[in-house]
């Protein structure tokens, strides 16, 4: 083992060694995605900013992509991380690992130059297959879906084999089936119709089916794995409380799907379904936090990895606030009619975004600061430890203020253009053009240079953290990763 | 270990998980089934495309309490009928348009996608594009280059994005077909233009001034 403080991948297992890739190439284009969000915003406030050579079409699909690139990067490699620990044997098939890693990041660059550079495309099928899909979210070209398809079963294949090679814990055994649940729903975004009804009722299936169900779910699987390794929580009390969360998420968040089911032409009894079981939604939300409390409480907040252990508290409260409280303000069909495709959508969608999946991969960024240094403390009194406050603190304070100030605007808007005006291309711009929302984009944006520093000092903190640190790594006091 | 209550038990929850989830989805993929009738071409709100042969409004509905599309006389898109089949494939190549344009990082289309710039769901009854008998070839001149043609007060245009002729008309006819989807009434209080066959009154202001003479439409000071 190399000496404490120095970057070694010598101190991390196989699947480690390949997760530190994975959260590479995240951290990078988790800063694409800041970057074009700000051109994206800074677009809002002058409409001359870049016309025509990078359009906020370009930027916006650019940001979302990024977006969901970093986040399922992050995923996989949190998967990779605790893999071989959980499952008490090596990766079965590194090399696939390697290799997928390599093709994936591969077709991103493609991917991303072809939205920077061509654009856009003929009213054909050839444009949908290399160009643009033109689906929010789902933009990327349908060769870029087979490959991402290509791509997740081989990680799936990885991930299932060597839990069956080695054993099944109860994580283990949540994850895989998961991800079969995960990758299968991508499919259902994968084909073209000229109606435009069916068409956003199979991309909610993915949308909605992921963010609200399915990586739900592996989120909690990895959070579960990140308390027991920084504060050390016994395995018996996360696997249960998984379970549980599990149950209600799934009970919730499967048929909670009707809220998007409210205007594209589906009939009127997703009125009902959809509003009450999305309504249900934030209870396994609440679920968590009591979780995390709890347990950093019973623990006396004494754990291993303070970054980490801050993130993991933070995701389970950006989670409930994000999308359970942010969620259920817009719910309803009765507020959703006037609230749908506002700014108001927007303010939910960061602070959920954020708040359940940003936060949990900046906490395993942590993790494996920690570990790739061999393991150095990262407790009470580490060195130059204002850098990881000062990039939380910006990073919420940013991410804080651009929601507030987007469901400001939104607020706005589903009164002036929606209520009142009646939604006309008329009553858009007079929404759009109100003291209010004008403000409201102001604010986005400073909040967005916030962020920025944010992001900034995040990235410096976790390439130097523990550099200069020589004591080794907090003992807590259960070993609690050993298997119950 | 083997007293515990049932509650704490991880097996009951396990086997909760797997209970509620199958139960879910199986009462999803039976709504799917069923909604299917509702959503596809010709379903129960969803219409033929050979709807774009006919005038659609957009109405409130005393007895529903919402408002709701409402299919008129036969007025042909383009002033040409069209089979279903014809209608089918206009439609279908303005929805490629739609998305090898990336319509929706800007627009919204039944309220899903960005919100840079207008709902595209009723665009076609927008009083904006002045009267019932201009406003074909309106959309289309504007479609094809929208960068001159400053619709607001605050600045924001539409780019170029290379639409040709035939791209434009298909989707019109994409957004004719799709403002007769019937949406539960979303959005609420939206007032089509007037399409009734007394001879329209003079539409002021103009529909899509140029730029240099943009009428303000918010009431804001043009910027520019
Ligand atoms: C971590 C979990 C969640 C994430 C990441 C998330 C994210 C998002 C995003 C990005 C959108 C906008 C989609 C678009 O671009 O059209 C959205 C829409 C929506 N979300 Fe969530 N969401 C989450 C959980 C929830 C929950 C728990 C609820 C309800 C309690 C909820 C309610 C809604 C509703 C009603 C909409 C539709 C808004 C509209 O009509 O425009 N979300 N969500
Ligand atoms: C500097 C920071 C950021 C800025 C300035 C920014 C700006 C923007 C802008 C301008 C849009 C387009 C909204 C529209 O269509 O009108 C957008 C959309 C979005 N951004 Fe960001 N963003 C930032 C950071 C983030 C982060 C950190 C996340 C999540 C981790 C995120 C998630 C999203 C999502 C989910 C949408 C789509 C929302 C929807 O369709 O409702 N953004 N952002
Ligand atoms: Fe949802």
């Amino acid at each position: 083992m190399a000496a404490l403080g120095m970057f070694d991948t010598a101190n991390l297992n196989g699947g480690q060694k390949l997760a530190v890739k994975y959260f590479t190439v995240s951290l990078a284009l988790f800063g694409a995605q800041v970057l074009f969000g700000m051109l994206a915003g800074i677009q809002y406030l002058h409409p001359d900013f870049l016309y025509g050579i990078l359009d906020f079409s370009v930027n916006r699909t650019l940001h979302l992509n990024a977006m969901v690139v970093w986040l399922l990067f992050g995923f996989m490699g949190g998967v990779y991380w605790i893999l071989e620990d959980e499952a008490k044997h090596p990766v079965v098939a590194l090399w696939l690992g390697n290799l997928i890693f390599w093709i994936f990041t591969l077709a991103v660059v493609a991917v991303v130059l072809v939205f920077l550079l061509v654009q856009v495309g003929p009213a054909e099928m050839k444009s949908i297959w290399f160009i643009n899909e033109g689906r929010e979210y789902l933009e990327a070209p349908r060769w870029a879906d087979i490959g991402i398809v290509v791509s997740v079963l081989s990680f799936f294949f990885n991930v299932a084999a060597t839990f069956a090679k080695g054993k099944y814990t109860g994580i283990g055994g949540v994850l895989v089936i998961d991800l079969l649940a995960l990758f299968g729903l991508y499919l259902a975004g994968m084909f073209y119709t000229p109606n435009v009804s069916i068409d956003q009722f199979w991309w909610w299936w993915v949308i909605h089916l992921w963010v609200e169900a399915t990586w739900e779910v592996l989120v909690g699987g990895i959070m579960a794995y990140m308390l027991m390794t920084t504060l050390g929580v016994s395995r018996k009390i996360v696997e249960t409380w998984l379970y549980i969360e599990v149950a209600l998420m799934f009970g919730s968040g499967i048929l909670g799907l009707g809220h998007h089911y409210f205007w594209i032409g589906t009939p009127q009894y997703w009125l009902t379904i959809g509003g009450f079981f999305s309504a249900l939604e934030p209870v396994p939300l609440v679920a968590m936090v009591v979780h995390a409390v709890y347990d950093s409480g019973v623990h006396k907040l004494k754990n291993s990895n303070h970054p980490a252990l801050a993130w993991t508290i933070a995701q389970a409260a950006g989670n409930f606030f994000g999308a359970g409280v942010w969620g259920f303000m817009h719910t309803l069909p009765q507020i959703n009619m006037y609230t749908h495709g506002t700014q108001w959508t927007a303010s939910h969608g960061h602070l959920a975004f954020f708040g359940a999946y940003a936060c949990a991969v900046i906490s395993f960024f942590y993790i494996a600061a920690q570990k790739s240094r061999g393991n150095v403390w990262m407790s009470s009194g580490m060195v130059g430890a204002w850098r990881w406050k000062w990039a939380m603190t910006f990073l919420w304070v940013g991410m804080v203020g651009m929601t507030m100030s987007l469901l400001i605007a939104g607020y706005e808007q589903s009164q002036i253009e929606r209520a009142v005006e009646g939604s006309t291309w008329m009553a858009y711009f007079t929404a759009q053009a109100h003291p209010w929302f004008v403000q409201g984009m102001n604010w986005r944006l400073i909040s967005g240079w916030v962020f920025s520093a944010g992001f900034v000092l995040l990235a410096w903190d976790l390439l130097t953290i523990g550099k200069r640190e020589t004591r080794p790594a907090a003992q807590i006091h259960e070993q609690a990763t050993a298997s119950a | 270990m083997s007293q515990e209550a049932w509650w704490a038990s991880g097996s009951f929850w396990r086997k909760s998980a797997i209970w509620i989830t199958g139960l879910s989805f199986i009462i999803l993929i039976f709504l799917t089934f069923d909604s299917m009738s509702y959503i596809k071409a010709g379903g129960k709100q969803v219409p033929n495309y050979a709807v774009i042969n006919q005038r659609v409004d957009y109405q409130f509905n005393e007895a529903q309490n919402r408002y709701l599309p409402v299919i008129g006389p036969e007025e042909p898109l383009f002033g040409k009928k069209l089979t279903e089949d014809e209608a089918m494939a206009m439609v279908s190549k303005g929805k490629l348009n739609v998305q090898s344009k990336n319509c929706m990082d800007c627009h919204t289309l039944l309220g899903n996608g960005a919100y840079f710039a207008p709902d595209l769901t009723k665009s076609w009854l927008d009083p904006y594009w002045g009267s019932k008998e201009s406003r074909e070839q309106t959309m289309v001149d504007f479609l094809m280059d929208p960068s001159n043609k400053l619709h607001n007060g605050i600045g924001r245009r539409m780019p170029n994005l290379g639409i040709t002729e035939d791209e434009a008309r298909a989707t019109v006819a994409f957004l004719k077909w799709m403002s007769a989807i019937n949406t539960l009434g979303f959005p609420n209080n939206f007032k089509a233009m007037d399409q009734s066959d007394a001879p329209a009154p003079i539409a002021a202001p103009v529909a899509v001034p140029d730029a240099a003479a943009a009428t303000p439409a918010t009431g804001a000071p043009v910027q520019q």
